[in-house]
């Protein structure tokens, strides 16, 4: 009657061969094949080299006057212009200006990654119920299991680097730009999507004319969400070699130094508030057709 | 491609069926399943059944019903926005139901234009964009498209708005985008769902007029689907009256004034102002052998008020009417006009 107090586990030696099979599976595959994902993932490689030393090696005034003009041209604000150079300049001045462009040609190179994967998903996922029903549930894993665990499958066959911390950051944070897609395109009135077809759209003026056009502010949404959750996994990421403002945090939380750790900390905060209040303008100038109402 | 004015369009034996295996229910509502009994037994809804309707080109052919009589389902099965259960669309001489998906998208594009109830404009296009949308859609050259449109947008009335969104615009003015926007697509039959319903009542008003003074220019064939009765006996050259999916009378404003078919029909059309539906022609007695026609003459087409203000105006107790070379062919008196504007006593009491 031991079952009734005790959860029936499966034997010990079912557990442990089960474990070691799949281990050492995986491990084989890695040696096989290992080498050519490599290869594969050579391109990103460059992308997030190329990025980065464009970066580093611009001088640092000319970083912040085009961050500068970015926010302007996306937002038409000057208190999100001002903003944004006062937060590169403080960054700046506390000597993390280094790490801080290492970040943000990461978050750059994941967000591009993101957007270049998660829209062409999220519009299939959209046309297709049966496939948003099987996409789903694969977002849900993505977004909840602990990033760790998906970390060591990648760091086992790409080892640690730049190429493994941008597949953990992109798994974790592609599933909003997915899904956001996806329900952008599905709100679409259906009103003016029928007008559209009254007037013989083929599939594809429909999507550019009417469904992406009318998606666009949500999508910015997903866009925006995409690159606070990259933000967010920074530190995760330098676990695995990954260079920026998370290796600091991660010293300095390894040996208590409380100062460090507060202004590393801080400069991913500033850095993504920049992000999010530009993005954030963007998306709202995208809509200002909705903004004067007859009245 | 110019295809300039109307097509005719040839609805035959149209059954519409909502539901799964709706093609196996056909037979037995052709043999006479009743829409209760199809939705209660089998969980399917009866749309449409048996319609039959010719429109010749050229003309405006209401479609008139109220909510869940299936008009805005008909309409949606001359362009194919929504597929029948069986039955023949024959839209100058081919079968909308038999096209394919390539056919049926070179057909919107080139022969319909469609106007919706709740304008359905592209929310983030000024006008202008949206008038050349069906143009853009076709591959007309730009230069071509905004012609067109700048041409279209006058007409209705929208010049100087060219570059303002549908959001700025009140609903009679989005509605003449959405009228211009289906009329510079130059196709040979305009398709209007309720199109003026969401509108006030005096813009309504001017709408009609504004599409009673194209329709002299384009000569469209136009089917204009409407659930009030005036509007429908005052653009209707022929009018199909729908009941649960049934036409239950079709004919012209004044064969459904003066001889409603069922006493649905005759309860709706209590209410019409009479006067300005029925024409004099049609309680005009004939010339007396010898004599001479007497008062004024008026026109084949004039209704029983012209005929009651000529009369009035010229002091006499009769007017003659002329046909259109001007030969008289009838003469009608004032207390026959004024019987003819009264409803009959008995249909009061229905």
């Amino acid at each position: 009657m031991n079952w009734l107090t005790k959860f029936p586990t499966l034997d010990d030696s079912i557990l442990t061969a089960l474990k070691k099979t799949i281990d050492e599976n995986f491990r084989t595959f890695t040696r096989a094949y290992g080498d050519s994902i490599e290869a594969f993932f050579h391109p990103l490689q460059s992308f997030l080299v190329q990025s980065e030393r464009l970066l580093l090696s611009t001088p640092w005034w000319v970083v912040i006057a085009v961050i500068a003009a970015i926010g302007w041209f996306a937002s038409r604000s000057w208190r999100i212009v001002i903003g944004s150079v006062v937060t590169l300049v403080l960054i700046g001045l506390f000597g993390m200006w280094e790490d801080t462009m290492k970040t943000m040609s990461m978050i750059f190179v994941c967000t591009v990654m993101s957007i270049v994967l998660g829209i062409p998903i999220g519009i299939a996922m959209s046309r297709s119920d049966r496939l948003q029903k099987l996409i789903n549930p694969v977002l849900d894993v993505m977004q909840t299991m602990p990033s760790f665990v998906y970390l060591i499958p990648v760091v086992m066959l790409l080892g640690i680097g730049k190429v493994p911390g941008v597949i953990a950051v992109v798994i974790y944070a592609i599933p909003p730009m997915i899904r956001l897609t996806d329900l952008g395109i599905r709100l679409v009135d259906k009103d003016v999507l029928e007008a559209a077809d009254a007037f013989g759209s083929s599939s594809w003026q429909r999507l550019k004319n009417v469904q992406m056009p009318l998606a666009l502010p949500t999508i910015m949404a997903g866009i925006n969400q995409t690159i606070m959750m990259a933000l967010a996994m920074v530190v995760i990421a330098s676990m695995i070699g990954v260079q920026g403002l998370g290796q600091p945090v991660l010293r300095a939380i390894s040996n208590q130094y409380f100062t460090l750790g507060v202004f590393n900390g801080l400069a991913i905060v500033g850095i993504a508030i920049m992000f999010d209040r530009i993005s954030q303008a963007f998306g709202r100038r995208l809509q200002r057709h909705r903004e004067f109402v007859h009245g | 491609m110019a295809d300039g004015t109307g097509a005719s369009i040839d609805i035959k034996g149209l059954y519409k069926i909502f539901g799964p295996d709706a093609a196996a229910y056909v037979e037995r509502v052709r043999q006479g399943m009743s829409k209760a009994e199809l939705n209660e037994k089998h969980g399917l809804v009866l749309g449409l059944k048996d319609i039959n309707i010719h429109m010749p080109p050229g003309g405006i052919q209401v479609i008139m019903g109220l909510s869940g009589s299936g008009k805005s389902t008909l309409i949606r099965h001359i362009n194919r926005l929504i597929d029948p259960t069986a039955g023949e669309v024959v839209v100058g001489g081919a079968d909308v139901v038999k096209m394919s998906p390539r056919e049926l998208r070179e057909f919107r594009r080139h022969k319909t234009g469609m106007v919706f109830q709740k304008f359905a404009l592209l929310p983030h296009r000024n006008v202008l964009e949206n008038v050349v949308y069906g143009l853009e859609i076709r591959g007309t050259p730009r230069a071509k498209q905004l012609e067109a449109a700048m041409r279209w947008i006058e007409r209705v009335g929208l010049k100087g708005f060219e570059s303002k969104y549908p959001n700025q615009l009140s609903g009679g003015m989005q509605q003449r985008v959405g009228l211009a926007r289906a009329l510079a697509n130059d196709a040979p039959i305009l398709l209007m769902d309720e199109a003026f319903s969401a509108l006030d009542p005096l813009i309504r008003m001017d709408m009609q007029t504004v599409l009673l003074d194209l329709q002299k220019e384009v000569k469209k064939t136009i089917v204009f689907i409407t659930h009030d009765l005036d509007e429908a006996l005052r653009l209707g050259d022929q009018i199909a009256i729908l009941r649960d999916g049934e036409v239950v009378q079709q004919g012209t404003g004044q064969d459904i004034v003066l001889r409603p078919a069922t006493d649905y029909v005759a309860r709706f059309v209590r209410e019409v102002n009479r006067g300005r539906v029925v024409k004099a022609a049609a309680v005009m007695t004939a010339l007396r052998p010898g004599a001479a026609p007497s008062g004024p003459a008026v026109t084949e087409d004039a209704t029983l008020e012209d005929a009651v203000r000529a009369i009035r105006a010229s002091g006499s107790e009769t007017a003659y009417i002329v046909n259109a070379s001007g030969a008289p062919v009838g003469e009608v008196g004032l207390a026959a006009l004024a019987d003819a504007m009264v409803v009959p006593a008995g249909s009061e009491a229905a």
